[in-house]
């Protein structure tokens, strides 16, 4: 039976005159990996630490085990934390800072040693016990910090941008840790970030944030593929989506998107629901879902030259006109084209997406 | 190929463009001369301070101040020391002295854990109210303490303080709350905010947070708030006055007292062996700081 | 939500209670003495308590008769004429000395902690040393006079009308060193790309300082000028060192005139007055500053 571990209702948190958070709801299952994504000022740290009960709400309830904690203190909540900036004492050891959280709760020493050990077994970091933080890479100190929430022995870890301070390489390393960790120990996690890498790779779910309210909410294959509105869609992939603003119109029984007088077939769309003819929407392709010179027997061609070429090892990136704007068609590294070539595109519509022009939502 | 050693050997060592300019260039004998000009000004009452106090007065009376002694000694300081009077007191500034340190380093301690947790509760623990207080304090800094020193008085004499050491402490730990409070503040808001965050976690409450957590980040800035009360409060004048009893009075009262008395007649080598002994402090404080005491000044004024 | 009630919201009172019970000493500070003082001191300004306060109401007398006081005119001129030149020579003084400083020198640190050393001595000290150095019979004026110039006169601490000016040579020797110090660390806060830029271009240093470096520091002047300023108010014991207020009264301040009223001449209503009036000059310089400096940045 899967309960909820986390569970957010109509939280709302303003600042004075602003509004941070407005009646949000978000539930957690238990040991699920979610992730909050959005670009800074989306509200998703400022959730994790209502979570955490680094805040106080302004209204709404936090549940955390079917718990009410919204008045708990932090320590009280089942919580542990992990922060950018690692947030470790730095005067203590390694072993001062993993342990510190334990003998302010006053555990027998005996408890405490063998919480130090198994933390420091499990994220390898034994050897280093005796240092400061001072003497710690960034990869070490974040491993420590992870260390910190380990040994509270809690359900619930907050991770809050664990992974920003590091660069590219230590970052996909311990991104693997992380993930290890989560199929290891099948606690709960909620994770923030603003990197769509991170949350694609990490999450069981992704929420995507924006202004305070939650755009989405969904496994990570269905928040790429069928993005629920125009931002979600903008906000996850990259390069990002091709965006075609236009008006669905009817050619002899066939829905087409009329773009700049060119039109586009969208027969293999499955949409939600009717769309009618004169409606403007907004064509969503992802870069990977356009063909290149190699069309498959009865779908549309449509011409376009090659402006720039972006090659990236594993892929290549091909920047072209169409329907007098710039698109971007991702396709394999060995295929080379040189600016100015002609090529045929054809369009997978079938992963496509289709927004309407002024809700901006998923049609 | 050719690129590369064209590129080589534009990357060598060794100057390139013009050089630089000889020591002796015109720009710097006016830099360093209008320098060593100033440094001479802020030097020479020091000097005059530490030649006057070595001569005897009968060569005080013939020569020129700023020629050195011609025959050193040391009776002025020993004189200034212990037996100099002040109205009927002839024990000299040594009482001065020994009231001044009872004086300094209870007030010092007491200002400085008051303030130090006052800007931590600022910091990171900010209540409804907080900052108003907090506006309140600093606006204070900027009253002249005359206007306020009449009202402390009475609440001192209600409290049954006025004219003793606890009043006058009471007194240094006031006029030195805006300050070191809002260096404290500004010290403990510059520290990453998710340590304070992780500490939570942690299950640390205010208490332990400030003792565990704080203050063993905060020594440097525990080392400048020393600084500038121990400098301040040593150098004080008018709470000295306006608050104790003549026998609890701080060595610069005494200083003043001593040299500014109308009776006898005028030692001026003794004068300035008292004015040096009470210089010292500060100055050994100021020598030893260095860079610390720059930063403190700078600290509690820039945003003063 | 199968979970208990809902926790109602904890009693803010007690929200955070080790942090209030904390900052009791500020509040009690902020509120009884310098909120509170400063109010009764205004409020009994309008008294005509002598030895002891007390409520009989006498109107702004005391404020009459503080202005037709010549003691208390010659006070304020003093402190104007103080703190005019003061001002401006510090200003002057500090930002040369500093811009010296900025030229990449040698012994910075040495020239630095003589510059700086005499910031750290009490103004009575201060006071002294000037009071002996200025002794038209030992000091500067008998060595210039035995040099044989014979008729050297400079003997401002006995001469009634150049005394001020005895009195802000001493308090520029102490206190120029710090905005020396202030300006240094204004200059050294300019980005090194604006001095490359101004060369690149071809300006003179000093056009570069004037033009372009001076306007970028206006608000480390407008901090200093803010010091500088309410340090010239309080100015008390360097003139109680150096002259006592003499020759006669023709040294005096205010705030050594609200001492002497309150402590020695058992008029209290009188120091409340003139006290009120050092609070007034003060409002006067702190008010605008205080206004630009945060309440246009809240409308801005």
């Amino acid at each position: 039976m899967t309960s909820n571990s986390v569970s957010v209702r109509d939280l709302s948190l303003s600042f004075g005159a602003v509004t941070v958070l407005d009646t949000l709801n978000l539930d957690v299952k238990d040991g699920e990996f979610l992730v909050l994504l959005g670009s800074s000022g989306c509200g998703k740290s400022t959730l994790l630490n209502c979570i955490a009960g680094l805040l106080d709400v302004t209204g709404g309830q936090i549940f955390i085990k079917e718990k009410n904690v919204t008045w708990e203190e932090p320590k009280d909540r089942g919580i542990g934390m992990v922060f950018q900036s690692y947030a470790l004492y730095p005067q203590m050891t390694v072993e001062g800072n993993l342990s510190f959280g334990l003998k302010v709760a006053k555990l027998p020493q005996a408890e405490i040693d063998k919480r130090v050990a198994r933390a420091s077994e499990i994220l390898q970091i034994q050897p280093l016990l005796k240092r400061k933080p001072s003497e710690l890479s960034g990869g070490q100190r974040q491993r420590v910090a992870i260390g910190r929430a380990l040994v509270r022995d809690v359900d619930v870890f907050l991770f809050d941008e664990p992974l920003s301070n590091l660069d590219a390489k230590l970052r996909s390393e311990l991104r693997v840790e992380i993930k290890r960790l989560h199929q290891s120990l099948k606690n709960t996690m909620i994770y923030v970030t603003h990197d769509q890498i991170e949350a694609l790779t990490l999450a069981d779910r992704i929420a995507v944030m924006k202004g305070g309210v939650i755009q989405q909410l969904a496994d990570p294959m269905t928040i790429y593929n069928t993005p629920e509105n125009l931002f979600v869609a903008g906000f996850i992939g990259s390069p990002s989506m091709n965006f075609f603003r236009g008006e669905i119109a009817d050619r002899g029984g066939r829905k087409v998107v009329s773009v700049n007088g060119v039109d586009l077939s969208i027969d293999s769309y499955k949409a939600r629901g009717p769309i009618e003819a004169g409606r403007k929407i907004v064509l969503g392709v992802r870069p990977e879902h356009v063909k290149v010179d190699e069309a498959p027997a009865g779908t549309d061609i449509h011409d376009a030259v090659v402006d720039i070429e972006e090659p990236m090892g594993a892929d290549n990136l091909l920047w072209l006109k169409l329907a007098g704007q710039i698109m971007s068609v991702r396709i394999a590294g060995a295929r080379r084209y040189a600016p100015g070539t002609p090529v045929r595109l054809s369009f997978d519509m079938s992963l496509a997406s289709i927004f309407d022009a002024t809700t901006e939502n998923r049609l | 190929m050719a690129d590369t050693t064209a590129l080589n050997a534009r990357l060598a060592p060794g100057p390139q463009g013009k050089k630089p300019r000889p020591i002796l260039a015109p720009r710097n004998i006016m830099l360093y001369g209008a320098l060593i000009f100033a440094a001479v000004y802020y030097l020479l009452p020091l000097y005059v301070m530490v030649v006057t106090s070595l001569k005897g007065m009968p060569e005080i009376r013939l020569g020129n101040i700023f020629s050195p002694p011609v025959e050193i000694t040391f009776e002025p300081w020993v004189k200034a020391w212990s037996t100099a009077c002040t109205g009927l007191n002839c024990d000299g500034l040594s009482r001065g002295f020994w009231n001044s340190v009872r004086i300094t380093i209870p007030s010092t301690i007491v200002s400085i854990a008051i303030a130090s947790i006052n800007g931590y509760a600022l910091a990171n623990w900010r209540f409804k109210g907080a900052d108003l207080f907090f506006t309140i304090l600093i606006v204070g800094a900027f009253i002249p303490y005359q206007v306020m020193i009449y009202p402390i008085v009475i609440v001192l004499r209600e409290l049954g303080l006025y004219g003793s050491l606890t009043g006058l402490i009471i007194v240094h730990t006031i006029f030195g709350m805006p300050i070191l409070t809002l260096l404290f503040r500004n010290y403990f808001a510059s520290l990453p905010e998710e340590l304070f965050k992780a500490a939570r976690i942690d299950g640390a409450g205010f208490w332990m947070i400030y003792f565990k957590i704080m203050l063993p980040m905060a020594l440097p800035i525990f080392v400048v708030a020393m600084i500038l009360q121990i400098t301040g409060i040593w150098n004080d004048f008018l709470f000295g006055v306006v608050f104790t009893r003549p026998e609890y009075y701080p060595m610069t009262v005494q200083l003043n007292n001593i040299v500014n008395s109308v009776q006898g007649v005028k030692e001026y080598n003794v004068n300035m062996a008292a004015t040096i002994l009470t210089g010292a402090v500060p100055l050994i404080v100021y020598f030893i700081s260095g860079r610390l005491f720059v930063r403190g000044i700078a600290a509690g004024a820039v945003k003063g | 939500m199968t979970g208990q009630a809902n926790a109602g919201r904890p009693n803010q009172l007690l929200r955070n209670l080790n942090s209030k019970i904390a900052s009791i000493p500020m509040i009690l500070t902020a509120v009884v003495i310098f909120f509170g003082g400063t109010l009764w001191t205004v409020f009994y300004s309008f008294t005509n308590s002598k030895l002891l306060p007390r409520l009989s109401f006498v109107g702004f007398d005391q404020y009459e008769r503080l202005w037709a006081a010549p003691r208390w005119v010659i006070s304020i001129q003093n402190l104007a004429v103080y703190g005019i030149f003061s001002l401006i020579f510090s200003l002057v003084i500090g930002f040369v000395l500093a811009a010296l400083m900025d030229q990449k020198i040698r012994f910075e640190n040495t020239f630095r902690t003589i510059f700086l050393y005499p910031f750290a001595l009490s103004f009575i000290v201060t006071g002294l040393v000037w009071q002996w150095i200025l002794n038209p019979e030992f000091g500067v004026q008998s060595v210039v006079r035995s040099l044989g110039w014979t008729s050297f006169s400079f003997d401002p601490l006995y001469n009634s009308d150049i005394v001020i000016y005895g009195i802000l040579i001493a308090a520029l020797w102490q206190g120029t060193g710090l905005v020396m110090c202030l300006m240094l660390a204004g200059l050294r806060g300019i980005d090194e790309d604006i001095w490359k830029a101004a060369r690149v271009d071809g300006i003179p240093m000093w056009k570069t300082y004037l033009l372009i470096i001076i306007p970028m520091m206006r608000p480390v002047f407008i901090t200093t000028l803010v010091i500088i300023a309410s340090g010239i108010v309080r100015v008390y014991d360097l003139v109680v060192a150096q002259t006592s207020g003499g020759p006669g009264i023709a040294s005096e301040v205010p705030a050594k005139y609200v001492y002497d009223y309150m402590f020695q001449a058992q008029n209290l209503g009188q120091g409340f007055a003139a006290s009120t009036m050092m609070l007034i000059t003060v409002a006067i310089i702190i008010v605008p500053w205080a206004y630009l400096e945060f309440g246009g940045r809240k409308r801005g």
